[in-house]
């Protein structure tokens, strides 16, 4: 292939950033996320053991379901003897959890910060409004999958799950991770544009990048 | 309180109905619903709008809003209901008595297509961001219709009827009891 083709090609697969006004696309990247292939075989596996140690969660309670975090934290479920810990922003964080129901409007709000956290990041789904929509079916505000707008690595089912459902979740994040099956990451990057479609579909007006880190 | 209701009486038209002894909603028409408010805020002491409402009468083309308001001195609720026409649903802005009313209005004015002009800020999407179908608080808005549109259903979900499914699954030997009272009671 000439040099001229592959520019070309790289042209066409940068993000247009459309939401944005003329002034302020120069501003964000317009480069596609990448999937990442593991490292060699050891040191993959040793890094999936220090991923798995220490997961930092987004305190971000999207639905009802985040009045059950506030318990684990204190001193009944302590969830810190697991390395477990909340994080106030998403840039520190490495585990997205999406507490219950998620309506349009936060959506938007679920992407951006998914999109903003560094990888290794991982998303559990809790409660089963994330799984089929739950109770809020036929609600015209709240979206039914969550799965068809982020990828999600583990569900923790029930309305809403016990605080001792949720230690059993991320002790099977943990398994995950420590087996190497937790890519949610790479599932979206490579169904990058999956993705993007579906979330348009129901944000509307969409005026922020179309990937920002 | 009758006193009120009586001194209100006879400046305007008006329907009471007693609910509790802390409890009275007043029926009145639209054009004196100003007079009404600023003359109870004003002079009768209820100086707290609790909430400003609608419920949806599709089946006789109107609206009903509810004003809810609250006197600190004697300690009652009073509710003001007003009809408003569904079509061309516009009704006077009250944010010039209660400050506050303004963020009711505009949500009315999403949830519902009620218009309420020079309220501030009523254009601002509330909770709706982007929303172009029709105000989906109407009730000729189908939202199993539109979710099942938009979002993706998951495969395999079943419904019961609870009380079948109750006697199926734990009281198999129920009888049903006779019916002591006649069909015609």
């Amino acid at each position: 292939m000439k040099k001229e083709d592959i520019e070309k090609i790289e042209e066409q697969m940068k993000l247009a950033n459309e939401g944005l006004p003329e002034k302020e696309r120069q501003l964000f990247s317009d480069a596609r996320p990448t999937s990442v292939p593991p490292l060699n075989k050891y040191l993959e596996k040793f890094l999936n053991w220090g991923r798995a140690q220490s997961l930092w969660f987004l305190g971000f309670g999207t639905g009802c379901g985040a009045v059950e975090l506030r318990p684990l934290m204190t001193s009944r479920f302590d969830i810190s003897r697991y390395g477990i810990a909340g994080r106030p922003t998403p840039r520190q964080s490495g585990v997205f959890i999406i507490g219950g129901y998620a309506s349009m409007k936060t959506v938007k709000r679920i992407v951006r910060s998914y999109e903003q956290m560094q990888g290794p990041k991982f998303v559990i789904a809790l409660g089963s409004c994330t799984i089929n929509g739950g109770m809020y079916y036929d609600s015209y505000n709240t979206i039914n999958r969550i799965d068809h707008y982020i990828p999600v690595d583990v569900y923790i089912a029930g309305c809403m799950p016990r605080p001792e459902a949720i230690i059993a979740g991320f002790n099977k994040l943990k398994e995950k991770i420590k087996t190497g099956k937790a890519d949610g990451m790479n599932k979206y990057a490579e169904n990058f544009d999956w993705y993007k479609k579906n979330q348009k579909q129901i944000i509307k007006d969409w005026n922020m990048p179309d990937f920002n880190w | 309180m009758e006193q009120l209701l009586n001194r209100i009486k006879d400046k305007i038209e008006i329907e009471s109905l007693k609910k509790r002894d802390d409890l009275y909603f007043i029926n009145v028409k639209e054009e004196h619903i100003i007079f009404l408010l600023s003359y109870l805020k004003e002079h009768e002491g209820f100086t707290h709008l609790a909430f400003l409402q609608a419920v949806d009468f599709q089946e006789y083309n109107l609206f009903q809003l509810t004003y809810m308001l609250y006197n600190y001195n004697i300690k009652v609720n009073l509710g003001i209901k007003v009809m408003i026409d569904r079509e061309k649903a516009e009704m006077v802005s009250i944010h010039k008595l209660w400050n506050h009313a303004w963020q009711y209005q505009r949500e009315l004015h999403e949830l519902f297509g009620i218009n309420f002009p020079n309220s501030p800020n009523v254009n601002e999407s509330f909770v709706l961001e982007g929303w172009e179908d029709i105000p989906p608080m109407r009730r000729d808005f189908d939202t199993l219709k539109y979710s099942s549109e938009t979002f993706y259903q998951r495969p395999g979900r079943s419904t019961n009827d609870p009380k079948e499914y109750m006697r199926e699954k734990l009281y198999k030997n129920f009888v049903e009891p006779p019916k002591i009272r006649k069909e015609n009671d």
